[in-house]
């Protein structure tokens, strides 16, 4: 197991284009690491570096305290999981397991050992001697992981492995992976451009932009704690609402009202006479619902619905609002950098499921001022942010990680125990 | 639902009417064709005739269906050795997967039956080989397979040779050029692959003891590596040397498969360095050249082999008539009265079981050792007549192409 530190790594291809521009990520061992961004963000490139399928332009690849910028793929020990999902039909789950160890000349005894302690981890130990006909999606998918693990890698990669399953699998294999990399500890570079993906694994995220990290941390951190415009709007399911406002004291004036925000946060917006507030679907509630102790904390607004979507234990309300051109231009440009269908001149609420609040009709709104953030149009700049929060946010989830990584392995030798005892008696 | 052809397509028309609204796995068996040449799948793979055609369907992610479409159409017009892809349909209702349509590539082999041959009719070595070709030429042509395998490759004899085509084209990617990284990526891949294949036939019982699975897996990074050097590799010799040695290196890259695009000479006082640019396709001067002259499309070999009776059947006319032939006049005649009468003598069971143009291979091939035994010309007539009784019956029935086995069962 290892660490993996990349230092100003740089992918420039033959037309100067860089596809991989100075970018500096450590990743720690055991740590799970998303790379998540937009096609073309050079997610996939950066991943092909590490793995040695694409050269280095500039910069140094560190991968176990060891220089790799010029070893071969198959020098670096690392495991590249899903690479092969084929099933060998006469051989029996466990030497479809086995494989790659036998093609190595490994001694029985050894293969057997990783074998045995691979399908423990798996949970396959009881199809062992099955043929992989009889298998469900589920664990069929765990044959293949059971093939990276008995190779002992360094570290384990995954590139957008579940793009290609079904939506019911994905969600299994999710849980499936993340169990697994607890459980193994191991180190985990995993590419997506799902973001939700990215939100619900990885222990850090890191987000990049043509070819630039924009913003490494915790998932929460990434949510609450967002560095710039992109970030915050590529990050969230529905996603952040932008709206025009402009500074007055400690007041933004919106299409959606008057927001108030604390003097300290109100300071940082000097110099601005347009800005951008970013507020999340969650930090509106009907007003009619919101009881009167937390009315003070936010501000109301009176606005026509558009559309309502009811799905059963949420809603979410559609108000079009007006904004100047400058502003559009910019969530145009947004919109179309994050492959995103709609163009966002119309807020997406999410509004209690009990709500009474109709299409067609003006409705009044709450939202939470709490927790807005304030952009600045032009460089896309959180103004807002607050650093020591999000670094706080990220160091409690580091504490998380470290805690169920020796919580999960100290059940699994004494799992192991149990089982060795087991297997000594029979 | 939604369907893209590439043209020319007009045997599309007759797949419209097929289910496609409904999964695969639930299509009735009358509308399927049972093909026993097949690989390992992770997907529902089925097969249809139509038109006197037979086609190959895969359900898959649209997105790897959209992406493997591209691909093979591009192959397809680069001359690339792949199967060829006639279309896909998305949109299918209940958010089904798409369906990748291609088109069976007629009197393939998969390398399950070639190794469960009795040895001797063609090598390990020579499978692996063949592969390696193919590998080598996708590699010069920027082409990351990321799944080079057995399964993923099929095999079809040209004038009694072996050559390979590509089948499977999911992970594929392209790239302008490839780095060594990926290469031997690639090449560590199939090595994989081809091992845990070979595994399974011995697990199975069906690879012949002689055959160590880990010994043929472990050669292939070897065989690649050396013909990766004669194709790309750069030469420098003194320039008294310079004629032969460029001619040597074309015959060999010849030989090996290849054709070249171009040569450049840089000459210093070291001597003169030699590189030579291959080109990824496979090489078709032969194939064209019978193409203009009879209309027959078969592979390069075979085109060699027919061509040279074409140009002896030429000599025999001229010599009986006294006077020149013109060449497409003796090539009309040829194809009438040589080719067409080797075919009308293969009986209807024996139909399908080697492409036409392998099988006259195969009748020159016998006519030469028949004559040889005999110390005189036996003559076509006779050679196809042992032949059909003593030879091709020796190539099993199961491999019978389906289209031929489609007919069949039409009664066309």
């Amino acid at each position: 197991m290892a660490s993996i530190e990349m230092k100003n790594i740089v992918k420039q291809y033959g037309d100067g284009f860089p596809a991989v521009n100075d970018v500096s990520l450590d990743i720690a061992d055991g740590e799970f690491m998303i790379l998540v961004g937009p096609s073309g963000c050079g997610k996939s490139t950066l991943l092909r570096m590490i793995v040695g399928l694409e050269d280095i332009t500039s910069g140094e690849m560190i991968i176990g305290g060891k220089r790799v910028n010029d070893l071969a793929p198959r020098d670096r020990n690392l495991s590249m999981v899903f690479q092969n999902y084929a099933l060998y039909p006469h051989m029996t789950v466990y030497e479809n397991i086995a494989f790659p160890l036998r093609l190595a000349k490994m001694p029985d005894d050894e293969v057997r050992r990783r074998v045995t302690e691979a399908s423990d981890v798996l949970e396959l130990k009881d199809h062992l001697e099955r043929k992989p006909a009889n298998l469900s999606g589920g664990q069929r998918q765990r044959v293949a992981m059971g093939r990276a693990i008995v190779r002992q890698a360094e570290a384990f990669l995954f590139d957008e492995p579940l793009s290609n399953l079904d939506a019911k699998l994905r969600g299994q294999m999710r849980t499936e992976i993340s169990r697994l990399q607890r459980r193994l500890g191991i180190t985990t570079v995993y590419v997506t451009h799902d973001q939700t993906e990215a939100m619900t694994l990885g222990d850090r995220v890191c987000v990049l932009r043509k070819g630039k990290i924009q913003q490494v941390a915790s998932p929460r951190e990434l949510y609450e704690q967002p560095v710039n415009l992109f970030v915050a709007g590529f990050i969230g399911s529905p996603p952040m609402n932008f709206l025009p406002a402009t500074p007055e004291g400690n007041r933004l004036k919106t299409p959606f009202g008057d927001i108030e925000i604390e003097a300290s946060r109100a300071s940082k917006l000097g110099g601005h006479d347009l800005l951008m507030v970013g507020i999340r679907p969650e930090y509106f509630e009907d007003a009619s619902l919101v009881e009167e102790h937390k009315r003070p904390l936010g501000s109301t607004f009176r606005a026509r619905v558009d559309v309502t979507e009811w799905l059963g234990d949420s809603q979410y309300a559609y108000i079009p609002y007006e904004a100047p051109e400058a502003i559009t231009n910019q969530l145009r440009d947004l919109s179309r950098e994050l492959d995103a269908e709609e163009l966002r001149t119309q807020a997406i609420v999410s509004i209690d499921s009990t709500s009474r609040i109709r299409e067609g009709r003006e409705a009044e709104f709450w939202l939470d001022s709490r927790k807005v953030h304030v952009f600045d149009p032009e460089t896309g700049e959180n103004l807002t942010r607050d650093a020591e929060a999000g670094a706080e946010l990220t160091r409690l989830a580091t504490q998380d990680r470290v805690e169920q990584v020796e919580e999960s392995q100290s059940r699994a030798s004494a799992e192991q125990e149990t089982g060795g005892a087991t297997a000594a008696s029979a | 639902m939604r369907f893209l052809f590439r043209p020319p397509a007009n045997e599309a028309a007759e797949l419209l009417s097929l289910p496609w609204d409904r999964p695969l796995e639930e299509w009735d068996d009358r509308l399927l064709l049972e093909v026993p040449q097949r690989g390992i799948s992770r997907h529902v793979v089925r097969f249809v005739a139509a038109g006197g055609h037979v086609y190959a369907l895969k359900e898959i992610a649209e997105r790897l269906a959209r992406h493997e479409y591209a691909l093979l159409a591009r192959f397809e017009e680069e001359g690339l050795p792949s199967v060829s892809v006639l279309g896909i349909c998305v949109d299918r209702p209940g958010d089904q997967q798409a369906i990748l349509v291609t088109r069976y590539l007629e009197y393939s082999m998969s390398y399950r039956w070639l190794f469960s041959r009795p040895p001797g009719d063609h090598s390990a070595e020579q499978l692996l080989d063949t592969m390696v070709v193919l590998l080598v030429r996708l590699h010069l042509a920027g082409v990351f397979w990321g799944d080079c395998s057995l399964s993923n490759t099929l095999f079809r004899l040209d004038a009694g040779t072996l050559a390979a085509y590509l089948v499977d084209a999911e992970t594929v990617e392209r790239y302008p050029s490839l780095t060594p990284g990926q290469r031997n990526h690639d090449v560590d891949l199939a090595r994989e692959r081809v091992g845990a294949e070979l595994l399974d036939l011995r697990f199975g019982g069906l690879l012949p003891d002689d055959i160590d699975p880990i010994e043929v897996a472990d050669s292939l990074p070897l065989r690649y590596a050396s013909l990766w050097d004669e194709v790309t590799r750069e030469e420098t010799f003194s320039p008294e040397e310079q004629q032969y040695r460029v001619a040597e290196r074309l015959r060999r890259l010849n030989e090996l498969g290849f054709d070249v695009g171009e040569i450049e000479i840089v000459t210093s006082p070291e001597g003169s360095r030699l590189r030579v640019e291959t080109r990824v396709s496979e090489p078709g001067h032969n194939r064209r050249e019978l193409f203009r002259l009879t209309g027959m499309e078969v592979q390069e070999r075979q085109a060699q082999r027919l061509l040279n009776d074409v140009r002896a059947y030429r000599a025999w006319l001229e010599q009986r008539t006294g006077g020149p032939v013109p060449e497409p006049v003796a090539a009309h005649r040829w194809l009438a009265e040589v080719y067409q009468t080797v075919m009308a003598a293969i009986p209807p069971e024996l139909a399908g079981r080697l492409a036409p143009a392998e099988i006259f291979h195969e009748v020159l091939t016998h006519r030469w050792l028949l004559s040889e035994q005999a110390g005189r010309d036996v003559g076509t007539a006779e050679a196809v007549r042992s032949y059909v009784a003593n030879v091709l019956p020796r190539t099993p029935a199961e491999v019978t192409t389906p289209s031929v086995i489609a007919e069949r069962a039409t009664g066309r």
